[in-house]
């Protein structure tokens, strides 16, 4: 079942490809293919595949149970968040938070887990900036 | 004698106090990320690219760090084979076979120290190998014109599934993905931007080392996370080591053993569509079927360690043959090693080799050097390299998933790049729980513009004539060759990968 809905996925994925190629402006001096046939050919080749996943599905692959899903889910949202307040917290702050919770979520106990990230985030800053000189996100503390 | 005057400038370039330390961090940290579970050659390159580039390394020295990285840890990821039984990495899952038996034998150390050197013996000729077979193949290169580079790209992508691929629909689906992703931004010839849906941050295209490290390297974390594997597979397991050094006698057997898989899995590596994992298996049934009279093999023969170590550490040597001489890579490690050479912007291919001679014989010398180090470093530190074992993934993981985020930030300092990453990151467990392989989608957005660059000066040329893709003998041999390469994995692939799983669970059987 997982294959025949990636494969309708991949299929409309694909049309939806050839419609962006479709739409391409194209401009006045062109070569003799232009920009659009080389992206329709990807189109095809896509949707091909799309449709013998569909047909001739693969054995079920093992989804997680629920709770597993929502899990990802959190830890995918932890790190849009990281990525978004990096610049405005600073390096330091907002990586010892998330990693925190990554080290929290994957089983260590609540306390370890803040120190572990702290000591991960610190970890980083020095080897990295400090010492290799890579230039990190600076929050208003300055780091 | 040309070659090795070329190969002795090559020393010359590499010799250096700062080339020289950073080949022997590059095999420290390399053994380190083979040796831990969850962290291949791939990963470890990956996010290592963003951080090399960033710290404004030179080329030279940055490809001397990144390659001894790819050394290191196909050295590194046998030790857990030994040692868990469980791989480092794909293509160490032969040497669980015998090495594990070894172990429990109580000659780990034995094993270890004679995987190393196999490991060394391997990637020792098959350098000798790149070094004399590369130049040949850049006579041939220097015959392709842009449609002849054209059908070369194709045939990169239909055989990167290789012999034991399952589902080439699966396989052709990613590359799809992949070139189809390289296409978004702005279009070098007409400079019409394509695919970017008004979105100014897209213009420049994706960058494909974003790609990378969230395909590899997050969602690798995601899977961590799904399983709720945070504590170390050797946490409660007592290892002896043992005594380290093979007698002279074990030696002494060992030695046509790995002469012979040295060279078999070099071939490996160089033909297309075959890889490491491939050349440590071949290596292995041929010399099971070779010199297994007594039916040792699987119970901790030593020969049975040697053989697929020297296989699959001369199969990533000769991976770097096609890679280096045509710009296209046969696997997904050195797909990540092609992404280290275009993000330090050179182009591999055969006009390097004559345009930047130092480049490749340094890096030729750097690999040789970091074979030294590495069978230097294997033996006598291999205690300090099985503690690495003890790091659980609960704390790993997170370092992981964050030293990633530097180094792309590091390229970009955009948060727009990141989210980026995180889709890819995502996009990556979702195709890995679907069975479709990630290194055709890295390889497309690698080479998908180079592949849409060649096709449309190969037409243009002939004054749009589509028929110029295919008027060459030579481009005709490749298309042959492409649409075989294609096709026989459906024919013959499932009956290979049931075989290849059916001799690990028979051995596996008999000694768990």
């Amino acid at each position: 079942m997982s294959d025949r809905i990636f494969g309708v996925i991949g299929l409309a994925l694909a049309i939806g490809y050839a419609w962006a190629a479709l739409i391409i402006e194209e401009s006045f001096l062109s070569d003799a293919v232009g920009p659009k046939a080389f992206p329709l050919i990807i189109a095809a080749v896509l949707a091909m595949a799309s449709i013998v996943i569909l047909l001739k599905p693969d054995p079920e692959p093992r989804w997680p149970e629920l709770p597993r899903l929502l899990e990802i889910g959190a830890a995918v949202l932890v790190m849009v968040l990281y990525a978004n307040v990096l610049p405005e917290i600073g390096f330091v702050i907002a990586t010892a938070v998330a990693a925190s919770y990554l080290t929290w979520r994957l089983g260590t106990a609540p306390l370890s887990s803040l120190v572990t990230g702290i000591a991960t985030s610190l970890g980083i800053y020095v080897v990295f900036h400090l010492v290799l000189g890579l230039s990190l996100a600076k929050g208003p503390l300055g780091f | 004698m040309e070659t090795l005057n070329s190969l002795a400038d090559g020393f010359v370039i590499a010799l250096t106090w700062q080339n020289l330390l950073l080949a022997l961090l590059g095999c420290f940290l390399g053994t380190i990320m083979g040796a831990l579970p969850g962290l291949g050659p791939s990963n470890g390159v990956a996010i290592l690219i963003p951080l090399a580039f960033t710290l404004g390394l030179g080329a030279t020295p940055s490809l001397i760090l990144l390659t001894s990285v790819y050394y290191g840890a196909m050295y590194g990821g046998r030790i857990s084979s030994i040692l868990l039984n469980i791989p480092g990495d794909e293509p160490a899952m032969m040497t669980c076979l015998d090495g594990y038996p070894m172990a429990q034998q109580g000659r780990a150390g034995e094993a270890l120290s004679l995987s190393g050197i196999a490991s060394f013996v391997g990637a020792f000729i098959a350098t000798w190998g790149l070094i004399l077979l590369a130049p040949q193949l850049v006579k041939i290169a220097l015959l392709f014109g842009p449609a002849e580079y054209f059908a070369l790209f194709t045939l990169a992508f239909a055989t990167l599934g290789g012999v034991a691929s399952t589902n080439q629909a699966k396989t052709a689906f990613a590359a799809a993905i992949g070139i189809g992703l390289a296409m978004v931004g702005v279009d070098t010839q007409t400079g019409v931007p394509r695919f970017t849906f008004g979105e100014v941050h897209l213009y420049d295209g994706i960058d494909f080392l974003v790609a990378i490290v969230g395909l590899f390297a997050l969602s690798e974390v995601f899977i961590f996370l799904e399983n709720k594997h945070g504590s170390s597979d050797a946490a409660g397991k007592k290892v002896v080591i043992g005594r380290l050094m093979p007698s002279w006698a074990v030696l002494k057997q060992c030695t046509p053993t790995m002469l012979r898989t040295s060279f078999l899995g070099f071939l490996a590596g160089v033909l297309p569509g075959a890889g490491a994992s491939l050349g440590s298996f071949i290596s292995y049934s041929m010399e099971k079927r070779l010199v297994d009279k007594e039916g040792t093999f699987g119970k901790g023969d030593p020969r049975g360690v040697a053989a697929p170590e020297a296989g699959n550490n001369a199969a990533a040597g000769g991976a770097l043959v096609p890679m280096l001489a045509l710009g296209v890579p046969g696997s997904g490690t050195t797909a990540v090693l092609l992404a280290v050479l275009l993000s330090l912007n050179i182009t591999p291919g055969p006009l390097l080799f004559s345009q930047q001679p130092d480049v490749v014989w340094g890096l030729i010398a750097a690999l040789f050097i970091a074979n030294f180090m590495l069978l230097a470093l294997n033996i006598p530190m291999i205690g300090i390299f099985t503690r690495v074992l003890l790091v659980p993934p609960r704390i790993l993981m997170p370092i992981v998933a964050m030293v990633s985020f530097v180094g792309i930030y590091g390229i970009s300092g955009s948060s727009f790049d990141l989210q980026v990453m995180i889709a890819f990151g995502v996009a990556g467990w979702v195709l890995r729980k679907l069975d479709v392989p990630l290194v055709p989608v890295i390889l497309g957005t690698l080479l998908g513009n180079a592949m849409e660059n060649n096709l449309r000066r190969a037409i243009t040329i002939d004054n749009g004539d589509w028929f110029a893709l295919i008027d060459s003998p030579l481009s005709l041999t490749l298309w042959a060759i492409a649409i075989t390469g294609f096709l026989l994995p459906i024919i013959i692939g499932k009956v290979f990968k049931r075989r290849m799983k059916m001799s690990r669970d028979q051995e596996s059987s008999t000694t768990d």
